[in-house]
Order: structure tokens, then C-alpha cells, then sequence
């Protein structure tokens, strides 16, 4: 179950459509080619907290950001796509269960 | 070194009027070594075959294969075990080619039935793109040397007459059709090359987590694990879904992503079908195993998963398109489902290559269709564990990515293997 920021509805999974790592910043012209290489195809991957893009497809179609555990599939919530970093209180419900995350 | 008693059928005769009592264990428990020269982390069948094939074929048998959890108890013992090699590309269709003709004539090498039975593997075209893009690939593969054709409908009728091939909304317009593909038994493939390896007295260590890669001056020395710290000379990564953690410990990182795969079988019934089928518009495929029970494959999630379950919306998704393609299994109760998490890479190709850091390779990022490759994998991965190069991992290396020289199979291939 995820809520969408942007509607407030909570639907299934089914409604959503995943995309993928979030606040991935694109490199500019100039930039080298590992750069390049990390920017289009290195991924966290991590096995624990992830924070990824989601699009509310058959609901109000924005796309905004969730953290969730790709362990546990627990979901510490869901915020703006509008942002480059997550909102202090939702980190601050991570560490608290879990003390070595940190955002970076 | 004692060697193992070698299987045949009279061996089994033997036993049989021993009542059985007596049989050895078919691979040794060793404790670890202090050192290695080769150790290969991860005991499903990329990394046995790994071991397997740089004995056999360079001799070093100095290798210990370690494993976290039970021997073949990760993708090995959780795909569709489908074989087949009709791939688009060059370098794929070599690679898919050589472990599909070593799965030919594997029981006899291994001395282990691994049951491969060549019965034949279609894959549906259901829309006019499929068409067009699977009558490329039989061209592709008639100049690759591999053994493929596309089939009319009706044809596909006969070699499966339980499809339905004027469905409403897919009808079947043909398929692409490989006589020599098949399927084989899964854990049978993890357990000859264990049995083959420890025969070689290579230990094939369980139930042993690696904790952490050690290096120095950027070269591999050891790993520590949880029964201790162990030395060697090369590393080989072969795990899977877990690559991008193994990655983080040696300070490298990957461009892959581990999403579930789901699988399920439905309760045994009596032979209906003696084809693997293969339908990737409605991603959704099917054999019947010797059991009789129907293995079909389905989807993978789109997000990052480690869980080894997925999402039930694919599995209905899966029967749902099924069904439509094969009415009379409409009945039937679904016995089990499970997922396995499989590593995918930008292109959908899998990864075979040095890495950053000197003496480590890794083999990775064979996505959803890893099993039919195990033997070409771990020929090749052998070859470039010992020799620095190999012909067929060649074009497999991680600086495709930043060269841009992708395997794109995914447009030829779909994303169901």
C-alpha cells in the first residue's frame, strides 16, 4: 500500500508504477565519461533502505518519491517529487529504527 | 585423494542388493583452508561450473566454492529450468550456443544425470512485431550455427496441440521453434558439479557468509567470512542477485539492479504437452515437468526487491494470459510459488568480467535467464579467471557501459527468458 503526496489517495501497489532510483542528478555537458557511465547505469542496489521514484499512473499520474525497505518491502513513506533530498521527519523515523542509515 | 565410486547402472545394481545401505555422501563437508588460489563466492551452478571448468580445462584445482546458504539453494533451485540459445546478437548466441551443447553431453561428463531433455522450445509470436522480430532472429541464427525456425501456426498446433491458437485478443501467429532446447533438472545441474568438483578435491564449502573482500594496493588477498578468514590469490563473484552487495564490499559498484522473479507449479496432471512454450507479449511461459506438474514462469517486479517473493498482481497477470492461451488448464489448482531475485543490468545482458580492483571478476547480471547459460558461463568465466582473457566473455565486460557497446538483446529477446 502506498498513499501518493500528491492526491492523498491510498491505493495498492497495482495503482503505482515503480521508477526506479531517486535524486539521481544529471551530468552536464563537459563531464567525464565515468561520470556519464555512473549517471545512466550505476545503482545503489542496496539491500535495505531505498529511496525510488514512483508515478501515481492510474490515479492522478504525478510522480513522487517513496523510502522503503526492499527487505522487509516496509514503506517509511512518501513525499514530493519537488525536492532534492528527503524530508527531515521520514529520515528521522529511519534512524530511529535503524541508527547506521543515513541519507546521501 | 580418494575418488568418488563412479555411478552407472551397476552401481545402482549393486547397492540394490545391498538394500542401498552404503551409498557415500556424493560431495565432501571440508572445513576451509587458510589459502586458496582461487576462490569462486557463491555455490549455484555459475560458480560450480565456474570451479568445474578451470579444473578440468586449466587444471587448477587449488579452488574453494564458497557458499552462504545450501549448495544450488539460490536461482539455481528457483528458475523454469529452460534451455534454449536462439538470441539475436553474436556474442549472446555463442555463449547460450556453447552451454546449450554442453548441456547435451553433461550427464555423461559430470557422471551425474542431469536429466536435459531436448524437447523442443517455442516461442509464440503474437503480435506482427514478434513476427518480423522472430523471423530476424532465425535469420541471426542460421548464420550464428544455431538450429532454429520460424513456424506457422499450424505447425505450432501440432507440436502443441493443447494450445489455442486463434485466441480472441492474441491469437498465435506463429513461433520461433528450436528443436534442440529443452529443459533439465535443476538442483541435479548443482549437484553433478559439485560432486565433480569435489571429486577434483576442490572444497565446496556451505553455510559459510563472506563478511568482507580484503584487499592491498588495490589487489585481492582474502576474504573474511563467517567460519574465518580464508587467503587467495583470485576471487570470482558469482552471486546473483546478491552481486551489488558483494560489489560494496570490495569497494566497486555495479550497474545492476535486483528485482524478483516469481515462478509456480500447478498440482501434476498427466502428459499434455511435450514442448516448453514460451509466450512473451503476455509474458507468460510453460512446460510440464516429468513429474507432471505444469512449470510456468511470469514476470519480475519493476522495483528493487531482496525478498525472494514478488508481487501477486504478476502472478495473476501470468495465469490470466495463460489461460487465454492454453483453455484447458483453466481448472487447475496451483500447487506452489516462490521468486527468486535476479541481478538485471541496462541491457538485459549478462556481465562476465575483470573488475577495478585487480585478481577480482565477476560474473553477474544474467537477469532472468541465467540457468540455460550455467555451462557456457562457467566455461567462459573459467578461461577468464585463468587466463585474464576469454573469447566468449569478451564483449560481456562491465566497460560496455561506458563505451556504449551494448548486447541489446532485451528488444529481440522480451523480457521473459
Amino acid at each position: 500500500m502506498l498513499t501518493c503526496p500528491c492526491c492523498g489517495v491510498q491505493a495498492e501497489e497495482t495503482e503505482f508504477v515503480p521508477g526506479g532510483e531517486a535524486h539521481i542528478k544529471r551530468v552536464g555537458s563537459g563531464s567525464s565519461e565515468q561520470d556519464f557511465e555512473a549517471y545512466l547505469f550505476h545503482r545503489k542496489n542496496p539491500k535495505g533502505i531505498h529511496v525510488e521514484r514512483w508515478r501515481h499512473a492510474f490515479g492522478c499520474g504525478k510522480w513522487f518519491h517513496v523510502i522503503r525497505c526492499t527487505v522487509t518491502l516496509e514503506v517509511y513513506g512518501a513525499y514530493s517529487a519537488q525536492t532534492f533530498r528527503p524530508p527531515a521527519d521520514i529520515c528521522q523515523t529511519i534512524t530511529d529504527k535503524h541508527p547506521d542509515w543515513s541519507w546521501s | 585423494m580418494r575418488r568418488m565410486t563412479r555411478y552407472s547402472v551397476f552401481a545402482v545394481v549393486r547397492k540394490a542388493f545391498r538394500h542401498h545401505v552404503g551409498w557415500e555422501r556424493a560431495w565432501n563437508a571440508p572445513e576451509p583452508k587458510k589459502k586458496y588460489e582461487v576462490i569462486i563466492i557463491g555455490a549455484g551452478g555459475h560458480g560450480l561450473a565456474t570451479a568445474y571448468y578451470l579444473g578440468k580445462n586449466f587444471g587448477i584445482r587449488n579452488v574453494a566454492v564458497l557458499e552462504k546458504g545450501w549448495l544450488g539453494g539460490g536461482n539455481t533451485g528457483r528458475n523454469t529450468t529452460i534451455i534454449r540459445s536462439n538470441y539475436l546478437q553474436d556474442a549472446s548466441a555463442a555463449i547460450y550456443e556453447r552451454a546449450r551443447s554442453l548441456y547435451e553431453e553433461l550427464s555423461q561428463d559430470l557422471n551425474y544425470n542431469v536429466m536435459f531433455s531436448p524437447r523442443g522450445v517455442m516461442m509464440l509470436a503474437q503480435t506482427q512485431h514478434e513476427i518480423r522480430g522472430y523471423k530476424r532472429t532465425a535469420h541471426a541464427n542460421a548464420l550464428q550455427g544455431v538450429e532454429t525456425e520460424f513456424i506457422d501456426p499450424l505447425r505450432v498446433k501440432e507440436l502443441c496441440p493443447i494450445i489455442h491458437i486463434s485466441g480472441p485478443r492474441y491469437p498465435i501467429l506463429g513461433a520461433l521453434w528450436q528443436p534442440r532446447g529443452g529443459t533439465a533438472r535443476h538442483d541435479a545441474v548443482a549437484w553433478g558439479y559439485a560432486r565433480a568438483c569435489s571429486d577434483m578435491g576442490m572444497d565446496v564449502i556451505q553455510q559459510c557468509a563472506v563478511t568482507g573482500i580484503r584487499q592491498e594496493s588495490g589487489k585481492v588477498v582474502g576474504v573474511d567470512t563467517s567460519r574465518g578468514s580464508i587467503d587467495c590469490s583470485k576471487l570470482g563473484i558469482v552471486v546473483a542477485g546478491h552481486s551489488g552487495v558483494l560489489a560494496e564490499m570490495a569497494g566497486f559498484r555495479l550497474p545492476v539492479e535486483s528485482v524478483a522473479l516469481q515462478a509456480l507449479v500447478s498440482e501434476p496432471i498427466k502428459p499434455c504437452m511435450d514442448v516448453v512454450v514460451m509466450a512473451n507479449t503476455v509474458h507468460g511461459y510453460m512446460s510440464q515437468s516429468d513429474k507432471g506438474e505444469l512449470v510456468i514462469g511470469g514476470g519480475a517486479d519493476g522495483y528493487i526487491n531482496y525478498t525472494q517473493r514478488g508481487s501477486f498482481q504478476h502472478i495473476e497477470e501470468t495465469v490470466r494470459a495463460l489461460i487465454e492461451t492454453f483453455p484447458i488448464i483453466s481448472r487447475l489448482r496451483m500447487l506452489r510459488q516462490w521468486g527468486g531475485i535476479v541481478d538485471m543490468t541496462g541491457d538485459r545482458s549478462p556481465i562476465l568480467s575483470r573488475t577495478p580492483i585487480e585478481d577480482i571478476f565477476i560474473n553477474c547480471g544474467w537477469g532472468t535467464g541465467g540457468f540455460k547459460a550455467i555451462p557456457g558461463s562457467g566455461w567462459g568465466f573459467a578461461e577468464l579467471i585463468a587466463k585474464g582473457v576469454s573469447p566468449l566473455c569478451d564483449a560481456f565486460s562491465l566497460n560496455r557501459f561506458r563505451e556504449g557497446r551494448f548486447i541489446d538483446e532485451s528488444v529481440a529477446a522480451g523480457v521473459a527468458h
